[in-house]
């Protein structure tokens, strides 16, 4: 039911871990729903310097996790707050309808570290 | 190399079943309601397969009814008993980890008026006999229960509820889908009116099931057409499949003590070396009163639809009862019923051989597994990989 580059974003995995030194981190879900998404952000002037992801979810939580901190990357903290989950879906060349809220789930999980780094900032 | 470890799923056509299907798709395509000799020819290969069948099970050929497969028959078993009865209330007796054939006809039969009592289980997924006894009413049309359970292998105590039933008159219907090969099943010894087999459970084709009906016990038919079988499931009968079928539960029944040697010793071999050199694994289920292909593991920490893709990118298959795999967001309503959090429900995988696993694809999928299991905790929030343990939040 996924598609191959569902597949290859699973299997590569990238910027999957903690990050040093991260200045904004966000989670969202719950485990007994069977999802959790940690979004760790770097940011300096204004601008994201790295991001990570800590997963625990199927395989359309982790691409959707790993592809969104991909996108993040350079981007600036008001770019951030608004990735949406369908430029995550179409990062991912789609996802099966069941799996739309794992897109939803990273949208929220950036915003809250995006809102994490602010509070902390202020 | 790859593993094929989801043959609770399905397993491969036995070599010997395809052979004896072959004849009935070219030369001998006869109907077989056909008056001529195409037609008899035909016929003859299905009687001599619901013979065989009949004798397996302990029941007369003319109790034998063939299907489209396990969920037609589940279907015909229980709206055929609902449909039948006289009663101005029906209410249905079953358990909390009946198959989805099963359980979804039953909740569709629940919004509809009938009154439907899910007995639980106990911690290894065995319902308790008295349990049964007790949710019986006088409105009571059926009990259902099925053999073995598809996700944990658990077995039920088929025969205690069958003699239960037989003296309070309640019909009995057991979905004996997933223990069929790996379980004795004599409909006379076990005391069931109904009983559900598939044929791809046992190394037969896809697309065709029996349902045993007891001569005697009736229900109401629910395909309607032309007279085949006995004017009581109508529809061309399918007679490359049915000869298929007969022949595979043949030979899985004169293989079962052998099979079930062979391949609860693997399983047992698997279940060691998963839970000795993982950290945090959770047998879901007992050992005993379990069939003797099946492990279900959860994994502390790891969502298992994400360790079932894992595992295929490697070549080794096996299945999840995560939410996620099955398109619903609840976790396996059978691994939940065992008492365990949803968190662990949602964190199991199923391992399930065949008569054709080997250790060497055992041991590959083990290795695989392990390798797996630590790359996903790598990135698993708020798992401590140096302790094995961990909290969700």
């Amino acid at each position: 039911m996924y598609n191959d580059k569902v597949l290859e974003v699973f299997a590569s995995r990238k910027n999957a871990g903690e990050i040093e030194n991260a200045n904004g981190v966000g989670t969202v879900g719950n485990a007994s729903c069977g999802d959790i998404m940690k979004i760790f952000l770097r940011i300096e002037d204004n601008i994201i310097k790295d991001a990570s992801f800590k997963t625990f979810g199927c395989a359309a939580a982790v691409a959707t996790s790993s592809v969104a901190t991909e996108m993040l990357k350079g981007l600036t903290v008001e770019q951030a707050l608004n990735l949406t989950n369908a430029q995550v879906v179409e990062a991912l060349e789609g996802l099966p309808p069941q799996k739309i809220h794992c897109s939803v789930l990273v949208e929220e999980a950036v915003k809250e570290a995006v809102n994490d780094y602010l509070k902390k900032r202020d | 190399m790859k593993a094929y470890l989801d043959n609770a799923a399905t397993t491969p056509l036995c070599p010997e079943v395809l052979k004896e299907m072959l004849p009935y798709f070219s030369e001998r395509f006869g109907n077989a309601s056909s008056l001529h000799s195409y037609g008899r020819e035909a016929l003859k290969a299905v009687d001599i397969a619901r013979d065989k069948i009949a004798k397996l099970l302990n029941a007369s050929p003319s109790e034998i009814f063939f299907t489209s497969g396990g969920t037609e028959s589940d279907n015909w078993a229980i709206r055929g008993a609902v449909g039948i009865s006289k009663k101005d209330k029906k209410h249905i007796v079953s358990t909390a980890i009946e198959h989805p054939a099963v359980r979804d006809t039953l909740i569709e039969l629940k919004e509809s008026g009938c009154e439907v009592t899910f007995v639980g289980v106990d911690k290894n997924g065995i319902v308790n006999v008295n349990d049964i006894k007790n949710a019986v009413t006088e409105n009571t049309v059926l009990v259902s229960v099925m053999t073995a359970n598809n996700e944990i292998g658990s077995l039920q105590p088929i025969a205690e509820i069958g003699a239960f039933c037989r003296e309070n008159k309640i019909p009995f219907h057991t979905d004996a889908v997933q223990g069929a090969g790996a379980v004795d099943l004599n409909v006379k010894a076990l005391k069931v009116d109904f009983l559900s087999l598939s044929a791809h459970k046992f190394y037969g084709p896809k697309g065709v099931g029996v349902l045993y009906i007891r001569q005697g016990a009736r229900l109401k038919k629910m395909i309607t057409g032309g007279h085949q079988e006995r004017n009581q499931r109508a529809g061309t009968t399918n007679v490359a499949f049915i000869a298929g079928m007969a022949k595979a539960y043949e030979i899985a029944c004169r293989d079962m003590d052998i099979n079930n040697k062979r391949e609860s010793e693997l399983r047992d071999y698997f279940i060691k070396r998963a839970t000795s050199e993982i950290s945090g694994v959770t047998l879901n289920g007992g050992l005993e009163n379990r069939l003797p292909n099946n492990a279900n593991l959860s994994f502390f920490g790891i969502e298992g639809e994400s360790l079932l893709i894992l595992l295929d990118l490697h070549g080794v298959a096996v299945s999840s009862g995560s939410a996620c795999s099955s398109g619903s967001l609840e976790p396996s309503h059978v691994i939940a019923s065992l008492g365990n959090s949803p968190e662990l429900a949602h964190s199991s995988i199923r391992v399930s051989l065949s008569k054709y696993t080997t250790k060497e694809e055992i041991d590959y999928g083990h290795d695989i597994l392990k390798d797996s299991v630590k790359k996903l905790r790598e990135m698993a929030p708020l798992f401590k990989q140096e302790t094995g343990k961990g909290s969700y939040v």
